[in-house]
């Protein structure tokens, strides 16, 4: 926990979950997507069903999706920006069982095709969870420099990845790895110490059987 | 190294020689990996963003249900007629923790200290007193870094999320916050600006968080009034010598203890409290239609 997350963020209110976690889970969405979605199917469960119009949820996820930060003025107005840039999208309540109280799942596809289904959480304090990409259960916060790839589950890629950022000198902090079934579709997800170098995805995209690489690296603080 | 007790930061500060704001922000630097220019140019955007929080108001604004705005102009209007109690800054304190809560829910920028819902607490006691006495920036931050830092701890060892520890873990953390800050720009010693956090804490345990409807309107705004005045209440205290009988983190962990122990209606789910009155109930059922 750092000092400013006691003493900030700057955010647009009401609510550092409803809101700051809102545009947090949005942004973090667009990133996995690796690009501006056209449109998005939105279900809210849970208390961000019940609330979630009052503490403007559904205006800050739509916020998040078209890469405004938790502090943007425009969150309010995300709507009218939506309509300018050309971002359709749909909002239903649903109840997901075994679900944290909130809980958003967004289905997104950018203009070549390319679809996203996650599920995330909001926990508090603006931090959220990633709880599933594609179907495939995860756990991750986004807080960390993130390295992602999706792969087919076949051996070595693991081995492949690990090494490439050996050699970046990129130590990692935490690693996960699901998969739907043997052999079938896999994701690995890698926290890392120092900022993911991009020629990384360059690299690894040659590899048979990986098929989508996704970095997100965060920011100095200031 | 980050601190699990603020009696650790104390004795590090005698120790060292340091003065208590240096202690916390190098101990968070060294945590996080960044130097102290970062961590100040940070701190000092935070108050930047703490003032502007409060210029932005306007007394049209509404927030999405209706429920919230405009009082603040009212308190300003009634204070000018001068028929209101308190003096001028104990005015002010309230003024401006109307302002900055309203502004939280009308969707406008905030800085969450330590969550939005609290928003209003710590900017409503500094900003009147920098104006009042023309406090340096500096001593403002210095007090920021002794609010977070004490904050911190009190987010180590309890809580400061409504959903977990009720309205004390979010009001009550931001009156000791503003309370501990109050008192070193009154020119409190480190064991004083403890004090403060203590007296001030221990003054708003075992408040409940009973949101109408489950948003952050009713009664959250009110709450960073009565968080504000009673961390004027509390520096005042501490920086006459007053001592908590209660050392500090115990005091922390009563209310983290308190906190489990409310039922969870009354921890944010909008259940019970003010919300599950007739008119709470009332409110919350023709918001959903």
């Amino acid at each position: 926990m750092r000092l400013f997350d006691i003493l900030g963020p700057v955010m647009v209110g009401p609510s550092s979950s409803h809101t700051a976690g809102a545009v947090r889970i949005g942004l973090t969405a667009r990133k996995l997507l690796g690009d501006q979605p056209v449109h998005a199917d939105i279900s809210l469960h849970g208390s961000f069903a019940l609330t979630g119009h009052g503490h403007g949820t559904d205006c800050a996820l739509i916020a998040g999706l078209l890469g405004m930060q938790p502090d943007d003025l425009r969150i309010p107005d995300s709507f009218s920006v939506a309509a300018e840039q050309g971002l359709t999208f749909s909002f239903q309540k649903v109840q997901l069982r075994n679900a944290h109280p909130n809980t958003a799942r967004l289905q997104l596809e950018d203009a070549k095709g390319r679809t996203l289904d996650i599920v995330a959480e909001s926990i508090g304090g603006g931090r959220i969870r990633i709880r599933s990409i594609d179907g495939i259960e995860t756990n991750f916060s986004g807080e960390h420099n993130t390295l992602i790839v999706h792969n087919q589950d076949t051996p070595g890629h693991v081995a492949a990845v690990t090494a490439a950022l050996m050699q970046r000198h990129v130590n990692i902090a935490t690693m996960q790895l699901y998969r739907s079934e043997q052999g079938g579709y896999a994701v690995m997800i890698l926290e890392c110490d120092q900022p993911i170098p991009k020629d990384i995805e360059q690299w690894l995209s040659h590899i048979e059987g990986i098929q989508k690489i996704t970095i997100f690296n965060q920011e100095e603080p200031v | 190294m980050s601190f699990s007790s603020i009696a650790a930061m104390l004795s590090m500060a005698q120790a060292s020689g340091q003065p208590l704001h240096a202690v916390i922000r190098d101990a968070d630097c060294q945590e996080n990996g960044y130097d102290a220019a970062a961590s100040h140019r940070q701190i000092a955007a935070l108050w930047t963003a703490m003032q502007q929080s409060s210029r932005q108001y306007c007394a049209a604004d509404r927030s999405n249900s209706g429920l919230i705005g405009g009082d603040a102009a009212r308190l300003r209007a009634a204070a000018e007629s001068g028929r209101l109690l308190g003096g001028t800054y104990f005015q002010r304190v309230t003024e401006e923790a109307l302002k900055v809560a309203e502004c939280n829910a009308c969707m406008k920028r905030i800085v969450a200290a330590p969550t939005a819902g609290s928003c209003g607490v710590l900017p409503a006691v500094l900003i009147p007193l920098a104006e009042e006495r023309d406090v340096p920036e500096e001593t403002i931050l210095e007090a920021l870094y002794i609010a977070a830092g004490f904050g911190q701890v009190t987010a180590l060892r309890a809580s400061v999320a409504g959903a977990e520890g009720g309205c004390q873990a979010e009001i009550g953390t931001a009156s000791a916050m503003a309370a501990a800050a109050l008192t070193h720009i009154l020119g409190g010693t480190a064991q004083q600006c403890a004090d403060a956090y203590a007296i001030a804490l221990g003054n708003l345990l075992g408040l409940v968080c009973d949101p109408v409807a489950g948003l952050v309107e009713v009664p959250c705004v009110k709450r960073n009034v009565i968080g504000a005045v009673n961390a004027v209440s509390a520096a005042n205290m501490a920086a006459a010598g007053i001592r908590s009988r209660i050392p500090v983190d115990e005091v922390i962990d009563a209310m983290g203890e308190i906190g489990s122990a409310l039922p969870a209606d009354l921890r944010e789910t909008g259940l019970g409290g003010l919300a599950a009155t007739p008119t709470g109930k009332r409110v919350a059922q023709s918001l959903a239609e």
